[in-house]
């Protein structure tokens, strides 16, 4: 069983004084097309921002490019007491892999490897040419293993563990690298009930005890709408809206960008549920992960090349 | 429990930063690893003991036998104190006779020297092309070194250019620029196309098949250099004094340690580009980087032993098989194993038929592919 919640001790603490970070005009193009244009916006420490959008809107394109996965114009900067620390451009100072932690959608888990092994190479970015793991990286891959409850899976080949494991351990490379902001794309997609909340619970038990930024893209906007304190519109790689969840997830403009009708009731666990309510019904709340049975974000009408990628 | 690790390490990567020292969080406290964590922590990414212990006996033993056997066999412990005495500042008496001393020092030993370099550039060329395009069909020949080098060992076979200048045999020097050349037009082809491995892949392909044309044509032309270029496509190890060996040396010794030294960034090149990027590695210099070290080696080897085939792509996957996936395990002991097989794959090849050398490259195939195949078998399962 692998849901859990682990106990609020820390191994890899990270740079306390990361104030915020900081988006200005963003865009990526791909050969000639726009995928993300304009992004401005600004998350401080501590604080969860889920991009959501209809398929192909730049979602993830706009979180490979605040980890440095894809060029972009505009300037990303992670803000140390409002100064800009890392700029971008190329080479400055400290590298983006240092501070900003990317765990992909699903994420490659190479045949043969083992956990322990995955996770040790969360120091990479610590690393220079021709440098290996001192003890200490080692020290700091074990505590975080035991701290987060994967000590069962220490030896365990990665390739061999359920959807939910891998994830908790993509997470405990991210610790390990010791970054400021976890970029997190659909974390949960892959999950089912019980393992989507867990996953989530300790995203966010990480994020309260680092003062981590989490950037996450969300298919499923009730979840989004309980964590996030900031939510991004993304539409035709445009920031359609912006905000605190209750001011962008209402009816009005997720039917707009998302060319359904849905009507958003109230949580009373904090939160809003969104319920499809269009010309396809079928009971979505809480169930994501498998896109069929998903309408809100699959009847959409974006264009068809679907995936962020270039065409 | 503090952590002095880890804030020490946490102070120097904030000092490394261009802002002004700001308070850290207080330390907190950290749940000890149990001992079975401990252990997985502390073989990560490691070669195992015995693993070294094996292959480097393994190859000893090997080098052993090599200068021992032989159409006038030379005392398996007269060799052993003819070496040692060999040794600077060591005289004992080997009992060798002066013509068995010259067959040791000039015929046998550089000959097992120059085996183990070819066996270990291969092997590791082999290794690092597996891990750089992550597929594991990838071999030392995958971006044209073959087809370049054979271009050029028969050019120079055909224009009779047999003795070179200096210490540069023309065959091996024809053979060598030729590799380089078709590597280097592939890459040219591919890093500029994209930055992709697959066009690199690719480039390789077409650049390969338009040398290997070239060189049929030529063939075909002279029809009389026919059984010369195909002794050196199998590959050999006919090898007089220390000249080869010099040539291979340095590049088996440089080579060798880059590659080693970048195995780190070739298990995180598995993760693929995206995240290899968002953990801090520069994937198209690694990559680059990488593509240029296994070429020489290639290259390196092929100029001084033709096509010696089997050796790179099997090697690899054997250490894979039998110790452990990660690429700081299968580079330096690919090389210590490469090394070991190909030195006695030439004891066969000079012993196992009387009054003839068998072409290395049928030996290393001959046994070779039946062990891999009962290693593949007895393994089932473990293969993903």
């Amino acid at each position: 069983m692998d849901v859990i919640a682990p106990a609020p001790t820390a191994i890899a603490r990270r740079d306390s004084s990361v104030r915020s970070l900081v988006l200005h005009d963003v865009s990526v193009q791909y050969r000639h097309a726009t995928v993300l244009d304009g992004v401005s916006l600004t998350i401080a420490a501590g604080e969860w921002l889920a991009v959501i959008g209809p398929n192909g809107a730049g979602k993830s394109t706009l979180l490979k490019a605040i980890a440095g996965i894809v060029d972009h114009r505009g300037t990303i900067d992670i803000r140390f007491d409002d100064q800009p620390a890392t700029g971008s451009r190329r080479g400055t100072l400290p590298r983006t892999s240092r501070l900003v932690a990317y765990v992909p959608q699903n994420p490659m888990l190479p045949p043969g490897m083992t956990t322990a092994e995955y996770v040790l190479m969360g120091r990479t970015s610590h690393l220079r040419w021709f440098q290996f793991e001192s003890g200490r990286d080692r020290d700091m891959v074990g505590r975080t293993l035991a701290d987060l409850d994967l000590s069962d899976m220490a030896a365990r080949p990665v390739a061999e563990l359920s959807g939910g494991e891998s994830q908790r351990v993509a997470l405990a490379r991210a610790i390990v690298q010791q970054a400021s902001v976890l970029v997190l794309d659909e974390p949960t997609s892959a999950l089912d009930l019980a393992h989507q909340i867990a996953v989530l619970e300790l995203v966010d038990e990480l994020r309260e005890r680092y003062g981590l930024i989490v950037v996450s893209s969300m298919h499923d906007l009730t979840i989004a709408s309980r964590h996030a304190a900031q939510v991004l519109l993304l539409d035709h790689g445009r920031p359609a809206v912006q905000g605190r969840p209750p001011d962008v997830l209402t009816a009005d403009i997720l039917s707009d960008h998302y060319g359904v009708e849905v009507s958003v009731l109230p949580d009373p666990n904090g939160g809003v549920i969104v319920v499809p309510v269009g010309n396809r019904s079928k009971p979505t709340t809480g169930i994501v992960g498998d896109p069929s049975v998903h309408p809100v974000i699959h009847l959409d009408h974006s264009d068809p090349s679907e995936g962020d990628k270039p065409s | 429990m503090t952590s002095p690790g880890a804030s020490a390490r946490l102070t120097r990567a904030v000092s490394a930063t261009p802002m002004p020292d700001t308070p850290q969080r207080p330390s907190v406290t950290s749940i000890e690893p149990a001992a079975e964590v401990r252990r997985a922590v502390a073989g990560a990414f490691r070669v195992p003991r015995t693993a070294w212990l094996v292959s480097l006996l393994s190859l000893a033993l090997g080098l052993l036998l090599s200068v021992s056997i032989g159409s006038s066999d030379l005392g398996f412990g007269q060799v052993v104190s003819g070496l040692v005495d060999g040794l600077p500042g060591i005289t004992i008496d080997s009992g060798l006779t002066s013509t068995q001393e010259s067959i040791l020092w000039q015929w046998r030993l550089p000959r097992a020297v120059l085996g183990a370099l070819v066996g270990a550039s291969l092997a590791m060329s082999g290794a690092v092309f597996q891990g750089v395009f992550r597929n594991p069909l990838a071999d030392p020949y995958l971006l044209g070194v073959a087809a370049g080098a054979g271009l050029g060992a028969t050019l120079a076979i055909v224009t009779g250019a047999r003795h070179g200048w200096g210490p540069f045999q023309a065959v091996p020097a024809a053979a060598f620029l030729g590799g380089l050349l078709a590597v280097g037009i592939a890459a040219i082809l591919g890093f500029g196309s994209s930055r992709s491995a697959a066009s690199l892949l690719l480039s390789g392909v077409a650049v390969a098949s338009f040398f290997t044309a070239c060189q049929t044509y030529v063939m075909q032309r002279n029809s009389e250099i026919l059984n010369e270029v195909y002794a050196w496509i199998l590959g050999r190890l006919g090898t007089f004094g220390w000249s080869d060996v010099g040539l291979v040396a340095p590049y088996v010794v440089v080579c060798g340690l880059i590659a080693v030294g970048l195995a780190r960034h070739l298990d995180v090149m598995q993760l693929g580009d995206d995240e290899a990027t968002a953990l801090g590695i520069n994937v198209t210099v690694v990559r680059a980087v990488l593509v240029i070290v296994a070429s020489l080696l290639a290259a390196a080897a092929v100029s001084v032993s033709g096509l010696i085939a089997f050796v790179g792509i099997i090697v690899p996957h054997v250490i894979r098989l039998v110790v452990g996936a990660s690429y700081r395990v299968v580079v330096p002991l690919s090389a210590v194993a490469g090394a070991a097989f190909l030195v006695l794959a030439d004891i066969g090849a000079r012993n196992l038929v009387t009054g003839a050398e068998l072409p290395i490259g049928v030996v290393t195939a001959f046994f070779g592919a039946p062990f891999f195949a009962v290693l593949l078998w007895s393994r089932k399962g473990s293969w993903t």
